[in-house]
């Protein structure tokens, strides 16, 4: 699988989590998949990290913000094709936390590192599910 | 009524992102949506039958564990939206590339 990406969008959702620093930010991917399995970006939607305790190393988005952008998506006929969170002075890779919180199989999980307050790493994703278990399989981001 | 499916589940409803049934309460429509697709099943509940903790089931924007829970009822005109939880974070950071 791969995660097509347009430059000023994965501009933004780094922005953001330079923003949010040292707080991890987190947000919705919109856009399709295409006839291969690749899933391709048209909107970031920004979301606001719910998480009250330890927001510097956990996020959580509002079910309900998840609600409205997904019957948004679905009248501009795109679909949630991946979600994106920081990790603020850590890498771009995905943590035990981040594993087992992800119910999103077939969705990107894109992941920004920020060291001192300045975006460095961006990595995706793919979440893979097989019958119980589930793990995060490396994914080509394709910037275009 | 109509039921909006996420993208994950869309593999154990023939492709489809919205399912249209009839349905008076919220039991009544995931027992419906789940009969015309018996594998959305085992996505939704558990073994014992209760809705699985990360799924969140909502009726046009309200969340049916504040309103009665699978009893709630639910007009022609409403939308129940199934949305799996999103959550992570860096704390435990151990593998990966």
């Amino acid at each position: 699988m791969a995660l097509f990406i347009a430059k000023p969008d994965l501009e933004e959702l780094r922005q953001h989590g330079e923003e949010t620093y040292p707080f991890e930010c987190c947000g919705v991917l919109l856009g399709r998949v295409d006839d291969v399995g690749g899933k391709r970006v048209h909107e970031v939607v920004r979301c606001s990290n719910q998480r009250t305790e330890s927001p510097h190393n956990r996020y959580f988005i509002d079910p309900r913000e998840l609600v409205g952008i997904q019957r948004r998506a679905h009248e501009r006929e795109l679909d949630i094709v991946g979600f994106y969170h920081s990790h603020p002075q850590h890498p771009a890779r995905w943590s035990a936390t981040d594993l087992e919180e992800a119910h999103w199989p077939g969705c990107s999980y894109v992941i920004t590192s920020v060291m001192n307050g300045v975006a460095t790493q961006t990595n995706s994703f793919d979440l893979v599910a097989e019958g119980e278990s589930k793990s995060f399989q490396n994914e080509e981001l394709h910037v275009e | 009524m109509k039921v909006l499916i996420p993208t994950p589940l869309r593999q154990y409803t023939g492709r489809q992102s919205t399912v249209e049934l009839e349905a008076g309460s919220v039991d009544e429509a995931l027992c419906e949506l789940t009969t015309r697709y018996p594998e959305l099943r085992k996505q939704l509940f558990t073994a014992e039958g209760e809705l699985r903790k990360f799924v969140n089931v909502y009726v046009n924007d309200e969340d049916i564990r504040y309103l009665e829970r699978e009893r709630t009822l639910v007009k022609p005109t409403d939308t129940i939206s199934i949305i799996p939880s999103v959550a992570g974070g860096s704390v435990a950071a151990r593998r990966g590339f």
